[in-house]
Formats: structure tokens, sequence, C-alpha cells
């Protein structure tokens, strides 16, 4: 393609139409757009599975749901909530605003792009494929084994394992290809004048979790492999019986998802700053202390997975290792909140729902954090490994630091996406329904989770009712709240009051110099950043 | 003039592309690496554990008879535990619980094992002992665990474990744990 026609297009933003225009798009918006919807189709289906589950924990007993699509259910509730929730929304947010942000016209690889977003949907096809196939009497259901695939339940469990394993190949070649794109991108098409040190805090947040995906996702590929060699080929990797060792699946398992943790939260921790400088109307404070703290956490992610099994059994001196490098990571942590907290210090605030979203994240991130600390305690592990701690804990840090952290991105920035501004009201009535039954849900847990009851149990003592009563009436409000984000972001993009370019009076970087929403081609004119 | 920018703006193009291409050759050898890596965390985790005992495998071929002195001044308790794999249709026990022994003495103890199918069954047992780190000084002279045990219908059959401890087990251990687990072989030899 000529550059001449590329700058006719300018004008006319010419695409195919219905469904080729998605399926052959390369333009970074229109796969933004495809992986931001994805995720939020995926992010109620996980949602409806865990409301199914909590319906069942309402009362002790069993009522609703028999055990084994109980322990499907939740494995398959986390497995989409983590790769095709989470993972898309930031992996959108990328698409959409890295190249607006570092004044590129696209990403560097636009057709890899396209081919990454679409190993998406046949991945989550897989993963929910066996609920209906045993439905008509084809195999036993899902996985059943939780979401970190422990064998030897994995190695004995049906044709649900197998689903999963492909399942996990397709999204991380998605998510290595997606990594490799937005690198180079960073790398390679900043704007003239543009350093590594002046980019906005998103793109260094994702830089970072593009490197950790790219050197952990292939681990987990390599484990799930293994898995599926054990199950199929007579391989004994995990297999005591021929030598091998399901605690040596954990390590493999581990080296992968405690960086995971961090390539969830990387993206969020770029852009919540953004937002909060946005809003404080003053500039982010300790730019440089932020980008440090991010590389810090980064690198220590993949030194310290074994906190995840302390009790499978370890050394003494292992032990202690692994606990005092994860408390270690509470400090380039502790750095970046006070950064977050001095940039709205004195700042003339204002509370629109982005900023509601990003203060009330920073708190209930801080909770989850805090609990962490607790949890990385080895002597205090083996009293809340695999109990309701746990459960209430990770979903402060991935429902509260992740997807309350991906809703304040998109209501930030949802009108430059559509060219409308949302519904103020229902955003904020939005927000608090959000904050209160998320707390509502996960603080009997803590609870529940400190008088021992264990996780993953359709059943309970009858002296864990109140309790779970109350996380089960406050889940179902938190999981239909989120039907009004839902409604205000259809309604927004179909229209609504026009957005200006600026949007938010305090917000910077080069995504707002465009006009809302953006010209399907931007950019074509690299600007130049003093 | 318009010619010569075009020329101009196709040689930035192709220097990008070029650039991109390096970049995107180097992070795909970077993803084929921590593939790699994966695999040789195999090698590596077994080298670990019999650095460290964090498995508790033990010797699985007969130990030399010890030549040790008998450190007649503490005493180790040795515990059994036993579990049979679904799919064996066995019952198996040790006939101790546990033994109190001196490091470096003999001891003979024994399982028995019976097949309560009505077919020829062949086992195999594996063993683990806990904490991993007593596991590098069990010492095994002669154990069933060697080879595999085949059982007729409803045979009973005693087996013997000839075992010392080493005189070298750290001063602070003073109870481990043997545990085997008997496996049908069919899953062992597949």
């Amino acid at each position: 393609m000529s550059t001449t026609t590329v700058a006719h297009h300018d004008d006319h933003a010419e695409h195919p139409t219905g469904i080729m225009r998605w399926l052959t798009t390369t333009n970074h918006k229109d796969i933004g757009t495809m992986y931001l919807t994805f995720s939020l189709i995926m992010f109620l289906v996980g949602g409806s599975m865990i409301l199914a589950i909590r319906a069942e924990l309402f009362q002790p007993g069993l009522q609703l749901l028999n055990p084994e699509f109980f322990n499907q259910l939740i494995g398959v509730h986390a497995l989409i909530m983590i790769f095709a929730a989470l993972m898309p929304a930031a992996t959108g947010f990328a698409n959409w605003m890295i190249p607006l942000q570092i004044g590129a016209p696209d990403m560097a690889l636009p057709r890899l792009n396209n081919w990454g977003f679409w190993l998406l949907p046949p991945s989550a096809i897989l993963l929910t494929l066996p609920f209906t196939l045993a439905l008509f009497g084809i195999g036993d259901g899902a996985l059943a084994t939780g979401w970190t695939f422990y064998p030897p339940l994995s190695v004995q469990g049906g044709i649900g394992v197998d689903f999963a394993i492909f399942a996990v190949h397709l999204l991380g070649i998605s998510s290595v290809l997606g990594s490799i794109n937005i690198i180079v991108t960073l790398f390679n098409m900043r704007a003239p004048g543009m350093t590594l040190m002046k980019m906005p805090m998103f793109c260094w947040g994702w830089l970072i979790t593009a490197f950790l995906l790219i050197a952990t996702i292939p681990v987990l590929a390599g484990a799930v492999t293994m898995l599926l060699t054990d199950r199929h080929f007579g391989t004994h990797f995990f297999d005591a019986a021929g030598g091998g060792d399901p605690i040596m699946f954990q390590h493999l398992f581990w080296f992968f998802g405690h960086p995971e943790v961090y390539i969830l939260l990387l993206p969020v921790w770029g852009f919540i700053p953004q937002i909060l400088e946005a809003f404080s109307r003053k500039p982010m404070y300790g730019y440089k202390a932020q980008v440090y703290s991010l590389w810090a956490i980064g690198a220590l992610a993949v030194v310290v997975w074994a906190h995840h099994f302390f009790t499978a059994g370890m050394p003494v001196p292992a032990l202690l290792y692994f606990m005092y490098s994860t408390m270690a990571i509470s400090l380039p942590l502790a750095v970046l909140f006070f950064c977050w907290i001095k940039t709205m210090w004195k700042g003339s605030m204002s509370f629109e729902t982005p900023m509601l979203f990003a203060v009330g994240w920073i708190i209930l991130f801080g909770i989850g954090g805090l609990t962490g600390l607790v949890l990385a305690d080895v002597a205090a592990d083996a009293q809340y490994h695999n109990s309701y701690f746990v459960v209430a804990h990770f979903h402060y840090t991935l429902f509260a630091g992740g997807i309350m952290g991906i809703m304040a991105g998109t209501y930030y920035w949802l009108p430059k996406m559509t060219g409308h501004m949302y519904n103020e009201k229902l955003g904020k009535l939005h927000f608090w329904l959000t904050a209160i039954s998320f707390n509502m849900t996960f603080i009997p847990q803590f609870f529940l989770g400190l008088a021992g009851m264990p996780r993953r149990i359709p059943d309970y003592a009858l002296q864990f009712a109140e309790f779970n009563m109350i996380s089960t009436i406050a889940a179902f409000v938190l999981g239909l709240s989120q039907l009004i984000f839902v409604y205000n972001i259809v309604s927004c993009a179909r229209g609504g009051k026009k957005a200006t370019d600026q949007v938010w009076e305090g917000a910077k970087g080069l995504e707002w110099t465009l006009p809302s929403p953006p010209p399907y081609h931007s950019f074509t004119e690299q600007p130049v950043v003093k | 003039m318009a010619q010569l920018d075009e020329a101009k703006e196709l040689t930035q193009k192709e220097r990008l592309d070029f650039k991109n291409k390096n970049l995107v050759r180097k992070l795909i050898w970077m993803a084929i690496g921590s593939l790699l890596f994966a695999f040789a965390l195999v090698p590596l985790y077994d080298v670990l554990c019999s650095l460290t005992g964090l498995n508790g495998k033990t010797n699985n071929t007969a130990e030399v008879l010890s030549t040790a002195k008998v450190d007649n001044t503490r005493w180790v308790d040795v515990q059994f535990t036993t579990s049979v794999m679904p799919g064996l249709g066995w019952n198996f026990y040790p006939k101790l619980g546990s033994v109190k022994v001196h490091p470096g003495q003999i001891e003979t103890v024994i399982f028995v094992a019976k097949n309560t199918t009505n077919e020829v069954v062949v086992g195999r047992a594996v063993p683990s002992v806990t904490p991993g780190i007593a596991a590098a000084n069990l010492k095994k002279i002669e154990c069933f665990c060697f080879v595999n045990q085949s059982l007729k219908p409803g045979e009973e059959k005693e087996m013997p474990l000839r075992f010392f401890v080493s005189p070298a087990l750290p001063k602070d251990v003073s109870e481990m744990t043997l545990s085997y687990a008997f496996f049908p072989s069919a899953l062992v030899d597949k």
C-alpha cells in the first residue's frame, strides 16, 4: 500500500461493513473495541457462574448443584475471569490507547493484532463447550480441578481437562502475540521527542506486563503440555508411580501463576495514576519512582512463586526465602501507594465516576495487599491456606484491584472512545452499589476463612451459615449492579451528550488532543513531543 | 518533488519495518526460550530435590551394607504408613506402626499385602520420606519396592524391608515417616 492511499483513507475511514469489518480489521481502535466487548461478555458469563455457586452456598447442604458441577463451575469461573475477562480488557485498552498515547498511527503489527484477538473466541468456546457436551451425554463436563490444574486430579480427570489445556494453549498464543505487538509498538513507534521516560504511565505498566507475559506464559504452556502427555502418551512428569512428582507441577504452574497476578494488575497501576492526576488537577507525583517500582515488582514477581503452596512441603530455608522475598514486594508497592496518595494531596479534586472508582480502588486494593502480607507469613499461612481467607484476599486484589480498576479506566476513556458522555448519575450509582456489595460479599469471607471454612467445597458446617447467607445476598446485588454498567456503556455508545476533545478538565496526554471519537486513522502525521 | 518525498517516506517506512521485524524476531526467541526453560526445569527440579530432599525420594536400588559405627547415643523413631492407589485391589499394611532404631543399626520390618481380587495383579510400591531432609539418610538394603510384586488371586504375602538410618542424619531429626504407596504396575510401566 502506498502512502498516498493511506492519506486518502484518512478523511474517509473506508472499511468493509458488517461482519467483514470486524473479521478482517487491522485497525487498532476496531480491535480494541472487539477486545473490550469480548471481555465484557465473558465478565458476565463468568459472573453468572459464580452466582450459581453462591446460590448453592446460600445454605448448608446440597440444594441446587451436584458437587461435580460445583467443582467445574469454580475452575471455569476463574479461568474465564482471568484469561477471558481481565486480560482481554487490559489488552483492549492497550490497543485503543497505546497508539493514541504515544502518537503512533496504529500498532506496529496490525495483522498479528487481528489474529491475536480472533484466537480468543475459539478458546472461550473450548472452555465452556464441555458443559454443553455433557448435556448430550458426551464426557462428564468441564475441568473439575479448579483453575490450577493440580495433578493427580487433572491427570485422572475427564475430557474437560483436555479442552481446558487446549484453551490455555490458544489463550497463551494470543497473549504472547499481543505482548510482542505492544513491545514493538512502544519501542519503535513513539512520536519524535517522546523518550521512554516521557511515556504515559499506562504504557510503562503494559511494557512490563508484556515482558512478564512473554517470560511466563510459555512456562504455563509447557506445564499443561506435560500434563497432556501424562494423560495420553504415557509420560510420567507428574506421576509418582513412574518416578515423577505432582509437586513439580505446582512449581511450574506458579512460576507462571504468580507473575500472572502482576500481569493482571500492572496495566491498572499504569492508568490509575493518570486518572488521579486528571481529577486532582496537578501533575503525577513521583513519575520516576513509580516507573522504577513497577520494574522492581516485575522483577520480584518471577522469584516468589512458592508462597502459593507453603503447605505442600519445602525445606525450611526455602520457606524462609519465599516468605521474605514475597514480603519484599510490599516495599515497591508501598512506594506506589504513597505516590498515588501524594498525587491527590492538596489537589483540587472532583469526584466524577472514574475518580470515585480510582479512589475506592486504592482503599480496596490496599486491603487486598495487606491481607496478602498475612498469607505470606509461613507460620500464619499454615492456618489460612486453602481457606476462604485466601478467596477473600485474592478477590480484593483481582476484583477490586483488577476489575474495579478496569471500570475506572472504562469510565475515563469511554467518552473518548465513543464521542458521547455516559450517564454520570448511573455511573455513580454503579460505583456505590459495586463498592458496598463487594465489601459485603467478601468481608464475611475473611471471617469464614479465619474460622476455618475451606474453599472449593459445596457444603459447609452449620456455624458458617450466617456469613455465607450475607455473602450470597451481597454477591447477587454485586452481580445485578453490573447490569447498570452494561446499560451505561451501551447507551453511551449509541448516543448522548457530545464529548469535548479534552473530555476531563485535568486530563493530560496526546489521546486528549484528538477529537472524540478519534478519526478512524489518527496520527498519520506523528506529533512532536517537547 | 512529490516523488522525492514519497521515496524518502518509503525508506523511512522500510527502516521501521526492518526495526520491527528485528525486534519481533528477538521477542519470539525469548518466548521459545521460556518454553524450553519450562522443560529444562524438569531435570533441574530433580537435581534440586536430591540436594534438598524436597520430594522425600529415597534410594531405589539396594544400598551397600553399613560399615558405619552404630550411634548408641540417640534414638530415631521410624514410622510407617501405607496407601493403595485406585485401581489396585489390595490390602497393604505394615506389621509394626513404628520402630525405634539407633543410627547405623540394621533393622528388618515386615509389610503385608493381600490380593482381594480374583485375578493375578502386579503392583509396585513407591516410597517417600518425611521430613524431606531425612530422605537421603534412610538407607534401604533390601526392599520389596525395588521390584514389581505379583500376587495370585487371594494370595497374602509378607514383604521384608531391611534398612538403616545413616549416622549422618542431622541431630535435630528424631522422627521420620516412611510412606509406601502401592500403584498398579501397569501405571508404572506404561
